[in-house]
């Protein structure tokens, strides 16, 4: 008999992200569910959001009517600037991301596993046509190298795995794992669990994620 | 007198060959030079190589050109975006080659090029199917992937505003590719919405100094439009 709980809403996700991020940092925030993290930063809270396409310092969406599509991010999307932000071209932008100068980026993922490979760009389907972007750059550029997903696949399997199946994005490259049921550390012991939504036990868990976990 | 401005796109490109590599600047729909790339599919030239971040949105400017069947091949990052119908259709039917490369790694062999570097050591894509069968090597104990550069016959760019020695500012994030482009090509043709006397343009601010530039052509000014996301219903 387990307790009852209840998975973590993508926007409850990303306010869990968003708590990790302290003042001053420079992050990458990933497209799709990294996203939402920008909508949970503390408005006093001074952090550099960076895009690949080259801006730093990005701002929030422009309210409708004042979007210029030559001032946009990563996913294409309308943005600001805030005031002290800065713009660059591709091979500087890079250059911050793969010489280590970013303190953190964000990724969504399909499977992470045990040791930290990432597969996030590409299912691999023989007839999916390929994108990579700044994927594979940014899962080994950053001093720390977040995932965000939802913990199971849609029809159960845990997206921690043993090895991926997916083609990879990178090594060894991710260092916590946020999913909608915990906050897991990649360790060189392995797994650990360093928390879990209220009400789910860490034998539940467990027995989802199917890879060993440490307590 | 040295003067490399041209009277249109048309003239600017006239001399692109059959067979060339093609640097066409843009990130989506920003700092994408769709006069240029008009012109480029005016002029007719055939079994080009393409060097772009994407691989066209919608069915204007790059998309335009791709589905005139006249590229061969084309170097980019993120080809699959929600408005990619026509490369779509083309690589599916076999009818364009495709090289994918991780962005930084494109960027970084663009820039080499221009640099003058004959290939580096980078650990973007090690381990992935995307370095198979590239050089590897352990450097103070992190592995990386050999990566070579990537010249151009032509850069095709958009700037802001120029003179008539080459210089260039750009406009907020449409900037992306147009430097490091700009600096790999045998001929790089800018267009630019203002020409600006000589000594106009701030030395201290100036991103592409003319060396790199041989030709600048003025177009008119037109908004920017959106261009590979889903926009909100």
């Amino acid at each position: 008999m387990t307790m009852a709980y209840s998975r973590l809403m993508r926007d409850q996700m990303a306010a869990r992200v968003a708590r990790d991020i302290p003042e001053g940092a420079y992050v990458n925030l990933g497209i799709g569910l990294p996203t939402l993290v920008a909508n949970h930063l503390p408005r006093d809270l001074e952090v550099f959001l960076h895009s690949e396409n080259g801006l730093l310092g990005m701002g929030p969406a422009p309210a409708a009517g004042e979007e210029d599509y030559d001032l946009i991010n990563a996913g294409k999307q309308p943005v600001t600037l805030l005031p002290g932000g800065a713009y660059f071209h591709h091979a500087d932008s890079f250059a911050m991301m793969r010489g280590g100068h970013l303190d953190l980026c964000v990724l969504g993922a399909f499977q992470v596993s045990l040791h930290g490979d990432l597969a996030n760009w590409h299912t691999g389907a023989p007839d999916a046509i390929p994108a990579v972007g700044g994927a594979m750059d940014l899962a080994i550029g950053a001093k720390k190298t977040f995932v965000m997903m939802e913990h199971l696949t849609k029809s159960g399997e845990s997206k921690i795995v043993e090895s991926c199946s997916y083609p990879l994005t990178g090594i060894a490259c991710v260092s916590r794992i946020y999913t909608d049921l915990a906050v897991i550390d990649v360790t060189p012991a392995g797994l650990k669990v360093i928390e879990m939504v209220e009400g789910l036990e860490f034998e539940e868990l467990q027995r989802l994620t199917r890879v060993p976990l440490l307590a | 007198m040295i003067v490399k401005l041209f009277p249109d796109a048309e003239a600017a490109l006239a001399a692109v060959k059959d067979g060339a590599t093609v640097m066409i600047g843009g990130f989506g729909g920003a700092g994408q030079p769709a006069e240029l790339i008009a012109a480029l599919i005016a002029h007719g030239a055939r079994g080009l190589t393409v060097v772009n971040n994407n691989a066209g949105n919608g069915d204007t400017a790059l998309a335009a050109l791709l589905k005139t069947g006249r590229v061969r091949k084309i170097i980019c990052s993120f080809p699959r975006q929600v408005d990619s119908q026509v490369f779509d259709g083309l690589y599916r039917a076999g009818r364009i080659e495709l090289e994918l490369v991780p962005q930084g790694n494109l960027a970084e062999r663009i820039r080499a090029a221009g640099a003058g570097i004959g290939g580096f050591f980078t650990p973007t894509g090690y381990g992935t199917e995307l370095a198979k069968g590239k050089e590897t090597r352990e450097i103070d104990g992190r592995m990386y992937v050999f990566e070579t550069p990537l010249h151009a016959d032509v850069a095709l760019i958009k700037a802001e505003a120029g003179d008539r020695w080459g210089n260039l500012v750009y406009r907020k994030t449409a900037r992306n590719f147009g430097p490091i482009m700009a600096m790999a090509a045998k001929t790089t043709i800018a267009s630019v919405h203002d020409v600006l006397p000589l000594g106009a343009l701030d030395p201290e601010s100036i991103v592409t100094p003319g060396i790199f530039v041989q030709r600048v052509v003025k177009v008119p000014r037109s908004a920017t439009g959106p261009a590979g996301f889903r926009q909100a219903a």
